[in-house]
């Protein structure tokens, strides 16, 4: 039960929603933007999340896209997990959609939201971090499509009323040799210890991380270690273990300790699998 | 407190309930049509116990505004009549003390009419989005087998 009650409204374009955003917002109605809205509900009913002014997204028309547009393939923001892992059209990101949540949740929970939410837990991020994707936003000041990388550090960077509405992959990393593990600390179920992702690009290697830090990334010192082939792989794993971003968590998934004793072997597992590892 | 009055097409019939736009899809269903087959559980979208099929996916109906269902078809546990998966719990004992069943048929039928030849690796993700307190998984498993065997 959500102990707080807000207005809702479910613009189908994009111009309008932006408009309803800066009028909600003079009127100091806290306005959230939702999609899936599983956020609101779960982070609601703890008053981890209050709005009096709920958008829903999940009806604009460009939102709701997956398809190929010339070497692009592109994802609205409101596609639910369900239904790109059923299409399987980037099997990179069906394959690390599917480690989200659990396959009910999945039907509810979509991509834009996974990818802006609050939780630590955000892997859809990841293949979109590997392979370069631009990301469309639209706010006051209009529409702007902005390299990914440019624009997620630690979470996307989103100004007051922009919202994500889009995601354009070139076909180049879609059809490139992948690998995706998710660790656990306990049986198949239970919150994902790491997960990672991984793209092979010709001969280098990207890696992209989710559960180590309080946020996802993709870091290009740690590939750059990791890609040296002058080195032994040993001390390839060793120095991309040293170039990591801080803090790593340490939490009652796993400590700190534990969780970079786990990635080391995760790496170890990305560069067997990829056949990179000599 | 602003209620809304809403429509919401439910086990094939079209009801009309009265709620905040702030409820769940799981509160106007038990709370204002009597429909109490789905169960809250941890309302934070972790057992399965509220499942019910929307469109004819599975989904936890405390993850869901009830506004969010306007002009879905929402199916609980009451719309289910003899299906073979209903049929299936009984015969192979799929339930101790109940609390978690009316989810695992809501899911159990969806995955049997999305993914009729399901192989071990979809069954198994599609149902772990419930939870069994009881720890009746080898029955509900033998269950929903014994249904998309006949298949
Ligand atoms: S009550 Fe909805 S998932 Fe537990
Ligand atoms: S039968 Fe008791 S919770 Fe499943």
């Amino acid at each position: 039960m959500l102990p707080f009650d807000f207005d809702y409204y479910k613009p189908t374009k994009l111009n309008e929603a932006v408009a309803l955003y800066q009028s909600l917002d003079k009127k100091e109605k806290k306005p959230m933007f939702i999609s899936g809205g599983t956020e609101l509900i779960t982070l609601g009913r703890i008053n981890l999340a209050y709005t009096e002014a709920v958008i829903d997204l999940k009806e604009i028309t460009e939102c709701k896209v997956m398809k190929f547009e010339g070497d692009h393939l592109v994802y609205g923001s409101t596609l639910t997990l369900t239904k790109i892992e059923e299409t399987n059209l980037f099997p990179l990101l069906t394959k690390t959609a599917s480690e989200v949540a659990d396959h009910t949740s999945r039907g509810k929970i979509t991509l834009g939201g996974n990818i802006c939410a609050q939780i630590f837990y955000r892997e859809t991020v990841l293949p979109f971090l590997l392979a370069d994707s631009q990301v469309m936003i639209v706010g006051s000041e209009g529409m702007k499509v902005v390299p990914i990388n440019d624009i997620f550090k630690e979470q996307l960077q989103l100004k007051n009323g922009e919202f994500l509405v889009q995601l354009a992959t070139d076909k180049r990393f879609i059809e490139a040799p992948y690998i995706s593990i998710k660790r656990r600390q306990q049986w198949d179920t239970g919150y994902p210890l790491i997960t990672v992702a991984a793209l092979k690009m010709g001969e280098e290697v990207r890696v992209a991380l989710s559960g180590l830090c309080p946020f996802p990334f993709r870091s290009k010192k740690l590939e750059d270690s990791l890609n040296n082939r002058e080195w032994p792989i040993n001390d390839r794993v060793d120095a991309a273990l040293a170039e990591l971003p801080r803090p790593i968590l340490n939490d009652v998934e796993g400590s700190s300790d534990y969780r970079l004793f786990v990635l080391r072997n995760l790496l170890h597992d990305v560069l067997e699998g990829l056949d990179a590892s000599f | 407190m602003k209620m809304q009055i809403i429509d919401l097409h439910v086990n094939g019939t079209l009801r009309t309930v009265t709620v905040r736009f702030a409820d769940t899809l799981l509160y106007a269903i038990r709370g204002k049509l009597g429909l109490t087959g789905a169960k809250p559980g941890c309302l934070n979208g972790d057992c399965g116990a509220c499942t019910v099929n929307v469109d004819g996916w599975p989904m936890k109906s405390c993850l869901m505004l009830a506004i969010e269902a306007v002009g879905k078809n929402v199916t609980t546990i009451e719309g289910l009549k003899n299906t073979s998966i209903q049929q299936a719990f009984i015969e192979n004992f799929a339930f101790q003390c109940g609390y978690c069943t009316p989810g695992f048929i809501m899911n159990c039928h969806s995955l049997i009419l999305k993914h009729p030849d399901a192989d071990d690796e979809t069954i198994k993700e599609w149902l772990e989005s419930n939870i069994c307190r009881c720890t009746g998984y080898a029955e509900i498993e033998k269950a929903v087998k014994s249904v998309l065997e006949k298949k």
